[in-house]
């Protein structure tokens, strides 16, 4: 099936790693990701806190593009994610608003529909590609490595209607099918701060630090998340943290479609794992070996 | 007190500002799906409890509405606490009245924004404004020249103890050194334009 594919600002900088390796994970199990063209920001967190009408109106562009291409866009950074499902929601249920941004999209002869569905990478693969077809792709064995799941807010909330709340499950179940081993994480949905790193990084640095602990009590080796900003809140100030709270953490974090990507036969490169600031080491043990 | 109001807190005594601010909040709050909820608070402090930063706000979530209830929007307005929310929805899934308690947050800080008020001390604004600026300009957000405008706007001197992360980023290409353009800015800006417009409107209303 063809999906039509938003990559977003922070998979072409500092979330390389995701871009490269849901490109590969999708390839490998065939199906064809169609990026958009010409897509621009999809506002983010902080325009959708300035200015509401433009701000709809820049992540509505975006709709628009997509539209003519398919039918189901995928976005992986639980941010775009959000601002795209939570514009196309808006856009059907309030014609006045819906009205001012299809008067500004005119400008450059564009129109929005409302025909799209915004979906995120991990539910796509377990929902439509299914968790089957992913174990009769595995080529690699997680068996006996220890994963925290971090699916940090914004995926199941406010109201996705995808996986529980409080407690999902998708990715748990994903990688068990991978073979891992699950620890107990009951920071799961706990709030890494976001862009308080750089607003109030104190208060940043203690919401990492407790989702970093919990993950360290679980003794998972690595963290697996699913947005672009947590990877870098847990990875890139791990240092910090652990200057601040003497504490000796070195927990690689990694994008969920970068292990379910080896376990499918890729190459540490293929998936971005040179991209690490705390190296995950990973030697490929084949399936039938593991037996 | 002998159990009488202050005058300053009866009706004929809202501040004039104060009614301002309501008013153009109510409007906002009719934006968002599921907002008039907010009628239903009923007080019982889930919010606060939920949320992973209310132990650094200044006034709770819970407050902020019994505030807003008290017709107090510049002491709200005022808070760190609109910004200190870094927007989880943890409030928000466990209310048990459907109240929108991150998307009223939302509302706040967009109206504080138009009326500038903002708390003392304030950093959160400045970052807001450097990402629009730089979205405006090229079609997609750049985030290393966004953390630079941002630190040398608020806090200069710690740009330094970021270069060490800077060097790592850039070793891994994490980093690009230059923003990444959309193709068509030119008709970008265009829609920025007319949507700057449209946010002006605002609908008649049946009085």
């Amino acid at each position: 099936m063809d999906y039509v594919y938003y990559p977003g600002c922070s998979l072409e900088t500092s979330g390389k790693a995701y871009d490269e390796s849901v490109r590969f994970v999708f390839q490998q199990l065939g199906h064809n990701l169609i990026e958009i063209d010409d897509w621009n920001c999809c506002g983010a967190t902080y325009y959708m806190a300035t200015k509401e009408t433009i701000s709809l109106v820049i992540s509505a562009r975006n709709l628009a593009l997509a539209e003519q291409i398919g039918q189901d866009l995928i976005a992986p950074c639980s941010s775009c994610y959000t601002i795209l499902y939570k514009t196309n929601k808006i856009l059907q249920s309030n014609p006045i608003l819906k009205a001012k941004v299809d008067q500004s999209l005119r400008r450059d002869n564009l129109e929005y529909h409302l025909s799209l569905r915004i979906r995120h990478p991990l539910e796509v693969l377990v929902n439509d590609i299914g968790l089957n077809t992913i174990r009769e792709k595995r080529v690699v064995s997680l068996e006996g490595r220890r994963i925290a799941p971090y699916y940090g807010c914004q995926i199941v909330r406010p109201d996705r209607g995808i996986d529980n709340k409080e407690d999902p499950q998708m990715m748990d179940e994903l990688l068990r099918t991978l073979g891992a081993e699950v620890v107990p994480f009951p920071a799961k949905v706990r709030c890494c701060g976001g862009m308080l790193m750089t607003t109030y990084p104190d208060v940043a640095l203690e919401l990492n630090l407790e989702i970093l602990a919990c993950a360290a009590r679980a003794q998972a080796e690595v963290i697996v998340t699913t947005c672009p900003l947590c990877q870098i809140n847990l990875e890139a100030y791990q240092n910090k943290i652990n200057k601040k709270f003497n504490t000796r953490f070195h927990l690689p974090v990694l994008y969920f479609t970068q292990i379910l990507g080896l376990a499918l036969g890729g190459t540490p490169r293929q998936v971005g794992l040179h991209r690490q600031i705390i190296p995950f080491h990973f030697k490929a043990i084949n399936q039938e070996e593991a037996r | 007190m002998n159990g009488e109001i202050p005058p300053s807190r009866t009706k004929a005594f809202i501040k004039e500002k104060d009614k301002k601010l309501i008013d153009s909040f109510l409007l906002q709050v009719e934006n968002i799906p599921g907002g008039e909820s907010l009628k239903k608070c009923i007080q019982c402090g889930t919010c606060t409890g939920s949320c992973p930063v209310s132990y650094t706000m200044d006034i709770t979530p819970r407050e902020i509405i019994a505030l807003f209830r008290a017709k107090e929007m510049e002491t709200i307005l005022a808070s760190r606490t609109i910004w200190i929310c870094a927007s989880c929805y943890a409030c928000t899934v466990r209310c048990p009245q459907g109240v929108q308690v991150t998307d009223l947050l939302y509302a706040l800080k967009r109206l504080a924004i138009e009326h500038h008020i903002f708390p003392r001390r304030f950093p959160v604004y400045a970052l807001s404004q450097s990402f629009v600026n730089l979205t405006n300009r090229y079609g997609r957000s750049y985030e290393p020249g966004l953390i630079f405008a941002y630190y040398l706007r608020t806090k200069p001197w710690q740009l330094i103890g970021l270069i060490p992360l800077f060097l790592k980023l850039l070793a891994r290409g994490r980093i690009s050194l230059f923003p990444k353009k959309i193709k068509n800015t030119m008709n970008f800006s265009r829609i920025l334009k007319e949507a700057e417009i449209m946010e002006l409107i605002v609908p008649a209303r049946e009085s």
